[in-house]
């Protein structure tokens, strides 16, 4: 059903992205029906009151929300979780095409925002000042949030990567934590040898990491210039240094078969089963709070290398908070924004346990000295702050990601039940995106 | 041993279908244990132990309560929701089942054949396959998100028609109709003193029906309500389980557990209260006079 409403949502993509296109080239700044929106209406706006709705599902959000209110007392905010990513997307789409009920802030994803920006549903935010944001936040999700030229989100967290591991089974086997790929490969193989219960971490297939660890190796297969997009698994060498890991990691049945965020998986990362995991700099929070058994056992350290001696970095997940193009009040929902991910709300919500975005807080002393009881007092945020520094710069997600990832089971996911070469899946993957590009008429090159 | 004594009329023990049955209880019952046992796990315990089997201290009161005032009592507002979809939805869809089933079946007019017709087509058609249809016409009407949107595409039940009509033919006899127009009463009378008694097992029957399928709807809900606050007890249980696949979520799997176990109650309690009517409605019609 989701893509069916997707598919009668996205054929107006390209024309639009083209309008879109048109308008930033003006340089005018403003976009038709923001006239007279500036960097002071949203301190006006709250001035004024009002209420507006706020669609999200990060849970620190609540805290922000009564904070915002107690200061703002003429302001209501309705916070909705409407579902969590692909269930919210498919409400926000179908709200946009109904024209009814679509809210004033959404929380998007950050490989979903360009979506939705070269859709139009939501709104440059230039007009208010948000260009001048750069040095604000770290350069990952500062690229996810600029968009052909315009920004159409404001970063609310972000997810630098690192490596996760339960120092008690790395102890109890005498594994070195890995600090390239290769080394990571052995690990695997040495681990589920010793103890044939144990993997070296879970994966079934997920588009999220495939794309963050590509990116990580400097690959590009993803090239987007307006509505012209390429893809190029087949060509690409990031891919070609994944393939050449991960090949062997689902071959030789190294790659524990629990599906993520089951269950079974807390249950893994509980008991040592799963002995590792590549991921955000968010992943404490839910340690935290799920993996409840395992308080002391695991630590953080930066992400394996694919060529030893570097320090490339990606982001994984994370999302941003946008205006939609059809709220009302976009004066007060930029308001809302700003006082939660540049304002009084990103402390609130570090405290709560999310991963900021802001590189103020990132380099913040406390910060940095923070220790993690649940890492054994570690001083883990040196490490995902490092991380945020060194991401690569250049990724790109497709203007239809959202699309692209549900049929990455359908392409890749073939070659971790099957024996499929994982590159013919990544081929799989491309051709099937480019077949999607092209119907919904952009061009492909 | 007992299946010596024979007595005429009364068929033979099989071994194999008592077999073949016991193997198909255990089937079902299966999940409901698991769901019974783990519902008294505290979170932690029901992630390292046995699922079939209890483990650490009887937690299932901490649970039911837990579950109860967890995120605001949300909970019960989920339970009076669906409580309130299912008493307007599935009673309405029984109320205009029964009527529209003892009008088809006791009144002889034209088109009736082509209403029929189209009754056992919408029989056959899922109702999953017409709710991204009715959402777009809902939209349309700017119904979307407000309870109506589940109650009013609840109310049709072409299987409860279905069923209301062949149990209204059976169970009242024309000549009773006749006899009561012939005293003078009027046809409304006459359905509400004569018939309505007469239709009571039929009633209950298609009454336990649309409840069952009303209570249990998912997808209807799913796509028709964002606000929570609004959601029955299958998207909000099902919310709570996304908690644990979210950034910074809480994974709170006893509670969706022991919120399923609270969730399936007040059906059981339905059925076996209401079961020797739904048998003998169910029956109707399978012998003919």
């Amino acid at each position: 059903m989701t893509n069916k409403l997707l598919r009668r949502w996205a054929p107006g993509i390209a024309v639009a992205a083209a309008a879109a296109l048109g308008l930033t080239a003006c340089g005018s700044g403003g976009s038709g029906s923001d006239s007279g929106a500036d960097a002071d209406s949203a301190a006006s706006a709250l001035a004024k009151g009002g209420s507006i709705t706020v669609w999200a599902w990060e849970p620190t959000l609540k805290q922000v929300v009564t904070d915002f209110q107690a200061k703002y007392p003429k302001v209501h905010v309705n916070l909705v979780n409407a579902g969590t990513g692909n269930d919210q997307y498919t409400a926000l789409q179908n709200a946009v095409e109904a024209g009814k009920g679509v809210p004033d802030v959404a929380q998007i994803e950050y490989y979903a925002l360009s979506q939705f920006a070269l859709g139009k549903s939501v709104a440059d935010l230039s007009a208010y000042g948000a260009k001048d944001l750069a040095k604000t936040y770290s350069p990952g999700p500062w690229n996810a949030v600029n968009i052909g030229g315009g920004v159409y989100g404001l970063p609310m967290d972000s997810g630098p990567m690192a490596l996760f591991y339960n120092k008690k089974v790395f102890d109890k086997y005498h594994l070195p934590v890995p600090t390239t790929w290769d080394q990571y490969l052995d690990d695997a193989r040495k681990l589920h040898q010793a103890d044939p219960k144990a993997y070296i971490t879970s994966d079934t297939g997920d588009a999220g990491m495939t794309t963050s660890l590509i990116w990580q190796a400097g690959g590009k297969p993803y090239k987007v210039d307006g509505t012209k997009v390429s893809v190029g698994f087949d060509s690409d060498a990031g891919t070609a240094a994944f393939a050449k890991v991960w090949q062997p990691l689902i071959s030789e049945h190294l790659l524990s078969p629990v599906v993520p965020w089951s269950d079974q998986w807390y249950k893994g990362l509980g008991d040592g089963t799963i002995a590792t995991l590549a991921t955000g700099a968010w992943m404490p929070a839910n340690f935290t709070s799920g993996v409840k058994a395992a308080a002391g056992d695991w630590r953080a350290a930066p992400l394996p290398q694919w060529q030893a001696g570097q320090h490339a970095s990606a982001e994984n997940g994370g999302s941003s908070l946008a205006v939609m193009k059809a709220g009302s009040s976009k004066a007060l929902a930029y308001a809302f924004l700003q006082y939660a991910n540049q304002g009084a709300g990103v402390q609130a919500r570090i405290k709560g346990g999310a991963f900021p975005a802001t590189t103020a807080d990132l380099n913040s002393q406390a910060f940095l000295d923070a220790p993690f009881p649940y890492f054994g007092g570690q001083q883990a945020n040196r490490i995902f702050s490092d991380s945020a520094k060194n991401v690569l710069p250049g990724w790109s997600y497709l203007p239809y990601q959202v699309y692209a990832n549900s049929v990455f089971n359908d392409t890749v996911g073939k070659a971790y039940v099957s024996g499929t070469p994982l590159t013919e899946g990544l081929k799989n993957w491309q051709d099937k995106s480019l077949d999607y590009a092209k119907q919904q008429g952009f061009s492909v090159g | 041993m007992s299946t010596a004594t024979r007595t005429p009329g009364r068929p033979r023990r099989s071994v194999l279908l008592t077999g073949l049955t016991a193997v198909v209880t255990l089937y079902s019952l299966l999940p409901l244990g698991w769901l019974l046992i783990n519902a008294t796990k505290t979170q932690p315990r029901l992630l390292d132990s046995f699922g079939l089997w209890f483990s650490g201290h009887f937690a299932l009161w901490d649970n039911v309560s837990e579950t109860f005032t967890y995120d605001h009592h949300i909970f019960v507002r989920w339970l009076l929701n669906t409580l309130l979809y299912v008493v307007l939805g599935a009673g309405g869809a029984t109320f205009l089942a029964v009527l529209g089933g003892y009008g088809l079946a006791k009144f002889d007019f034209a088109g009736r054949r082509a209403v029929f017709a189209v009754v056992i087509g919408a029989v056959a058609v899922p109702g999953a396959a017409l709710a991204v249809p009715t959402f777009l016409m809902f939209s349309k009407i700017g119904l979307t998100d407000t309870p109506w949107a589940v109650i009013v595409p609840s109310l049709i039940s072409p299987f409860g028609l279905y069923l209301m009509w062949v149990f209204a033919a059976e169970a009242i006899p024309d000549e009773l109709l006749e006899a009561a127009r012939m005293d003078g009463a009027g046809e409304i009378r006459t359905f509400f003193r004569i018939s309505l008694p007469l239709l009571a097992p039929g009633i209950v029957t298609v009454l336990l029906f649309t409840t069952v399928a009303t209570w249990n709807n998912y997808f209807l809900p799913l796509i028709m309500i964002r606000n929570p606050h609004w959601y029955p007890l299958t998207l909000g249980l099902n919310s709570w389980n996304q908690q644990a696949a979210t950034v910074g979520g809480q994974p709170v799997f006893h509670l969706v557990i022991t919120g399923s176990l609270l969730t399936i109650v007040p059906l059981i309690a339905a059925f076996l209260l209401l079961q020797r009517y739904w048998q003998s409605g169910l029956a109707a019609g399978s012998v003919k006079e």
